[in-house]
């Protein structure tokens, strides 16, 4: 299943028209501690870099973007009582949300993990 | 995704004594009131519980440190701020607010009187220059002030900060809250005073900024110490009721708005009402101010942070929270607000709205987590 990541550190995980999506290890680490997620509810419409979530840190509120264009099919319901999940497997159990993506020529605007990994080892 | 604040401008932001500690201690520096500050080591929230349950370590250099000394200096003194100076005896601290003429606050701080009888202040980094100007501007001539920006200072807070601190320099333990001394660290002079804030036992040290280094190992070496960073000098102090100037308060809030009644307790100085904003502060403190500052326990999870707008039963803003984050020790979001009096009394339902969304809160008895001085 091929991983795709944003420049602003959401990861997208894709099957067929299936997407899944979160932050990356790299974001978490940067983030801190998180106390809570603000996830978007099932039946949204999403359009490429909209504020999908917002990731609350003992510091701060940022906003995630969605990495593709969709509808949002299920929310991450563990994250409602257990927000840590995204510090300790921010790339796995922590994801946030699924969405069908309604254009998958989007993911070619994305990096794959080894150009993301260089990426960030340039921040 | 992406921060909401950062705006960082490499040119302007200045380096403290200890900047090179930070780094190599795992600090995650930021910009702060002008300096590069360590945010974060291991991360805010085991910062903050290590501070509630041992000792941690703050840098807080980019404060201002002031002496202040002059014939007349009491009484020059006494003109700017409310505080009954006279009172302050040799050692003890005080903490005061540097009034504007309309009686908002310019800043708050802790002061001391030193053996000569002279004053040594400890002012916000983010105004310091700010209050220079002011101090400088208002004091007569006869009054020299010194800005100490030589001097490092260091804060050791929580319950484990004495033991820590009596190992290397005996007889800190004797000092009690809100006192302090001159003591002698291996040749280097360093001022001590049982202060913080924190809402912990703790102490402060104004050490002389070449020392600062080694005084910091010495201080980590001991088992009860960890570096804490800002993030958890936040938190901590949001839990016990300790107002941060710049958000909870500024030149628009008077002492009472703030809830700083105790700041104006002095009944000579309430009598001769000649300090700043005198008239208005005092018809305030009798009648009441018509917003106050309270602590608010927020419902769920969801942290709602400075700037969020307090509603009525109409759903009218008629307040703002000024600082909030979760409270680590508490395990749930908490926030500092201003709201009109009537709905200022703890156990009062408020509703808070922030990005779109309505958050449930109820007006707390402050502190949050109870102050554990050494009285």
């Amino acid at each position: 299943m091929p991983r795709y990541f944003t420049e602003d550190h959401e990861w997208v995980d894709v099957d067929g028209d299936t997407g899944t999506v979160g932050i990356s290890d790299y974001a978490q680490g940067q983030l801190g501690d998180i106390v809570f997620v603000d996830l978007p509810e099932e039946g949204k419409e999403l359009t490429k870099g909209d504020d999908a979530a917002v990731v609350e840190s003992v510091k701060a509120a940022s906003d995630v973007y969605s990495p593709v264009s969709g509808t949002v099919i299920e929310a991450n319901g563990d994250l409602g009582d257990t927000p840590n999940l995204v510090n300790d497997d921010a790339e796995g159990d922590g994801w946030f949300f699924k969405l069908t993506l309604s254009d998958t020529s989007e993911l070619d605007g994305l990096m794959d993990e080894s150009a993301y990994e260089a990426f960030v080892a340039k921040l | 995704m992406s921060d909401d604040h950062d705006t960082i401008d490499d040119i302007e932001t200045a380096v403290l004594p200890l900047d090179a500690w930070h780094r190599a201690h795992g600090g995650r520096m930021v910009e702060f009131a002008g300096y590069w500050m360590p945010v974060q080591y291991e991360g805010i929230m085991a910062e903050h519980l290590w501070v509630r349950e041992s000792a941690g370590l703050f840098d807080v250099s980019h404060m201002g440190q002031l002496h202040l000394a002059g014939d007349g200096l009491d009484d020059a003194l006494e003109a700017l701020i409310p505080a009954d100076l006279k009172g302050v005896k040799p050692n003890a601290q005080k903490y005061s607010l540097l009034l504007a003429e309309n009686g908002g606050i310019l800043d708050d701080l802790m002061l001391t009187r030193w053996d000569d009888g002279s004053i040594y202040m400890v002012v916000n980094g983010a105004v310091k220059y700010d209050d220079i100007a002011h101090l400088r501007d208002h004091l007569p001539d006869e009054i020299t002030l010194n800005h100490m920006d030589e001097q490092a200072l260091l804060a050791l807070q929580g319950p484990r900060a004495v033991d820590a601190l009596a190992r290397l320099v005996p007889g800190v333990a004797e000092l009690t809250f809100m006192k302090g001394s001159r003591f002698d660290w291996n040749g280097v002079s360093l001022w001590i005073s049982r202060s913080g804030y924190t809402g912990e036992d703790g102490f402060e040290i104004s050490v002389p900024a070449d020392h600062a280094e080694t005084l910091a190992d010495a201080l980590t070496a001991q088992p009860e110490v960890r570096p804490i960073g800002l993030g958890a000098r936040d938190s901590l102090r949001l839990e016990a009721d300790l107002p941060l100037y710049g958000h909870d308060l500024d030149p628009e809030t008077t002492p009472i708005m703030a809830a700083l009644n105790f700041a104006v307790a002095s009944k000579r100085r309430r009598e001769e009402a000649n300090f700043p904003g005198a008239e208005r502060i005092l018809y305030e403190r009798e009648n009441g101010a018509v917003v106050k500052r309270v602590g608010l326990l927020v419902e769920g999870r969801q942290p709602v942070r400075e700037g969020a707008a307090v509603l009525d039963a109409d759903g009218s803003e008629v307040g703002k929270v000024t600082s909030g984050g979760f409270a680590p020790t508490l395990g749930q979001p908490i926030a500092m607000a201003y709201v009109p009096v009537a709905m200022a009394e703890p156990g009062t339902r408020i509703q808070l709205t922030q990005r779109g969304k309505i958050h449930e809160a109820t007006v707390a008895p402050m502190p949050f987590v109870p102050h554990r001085y050494a009285r």
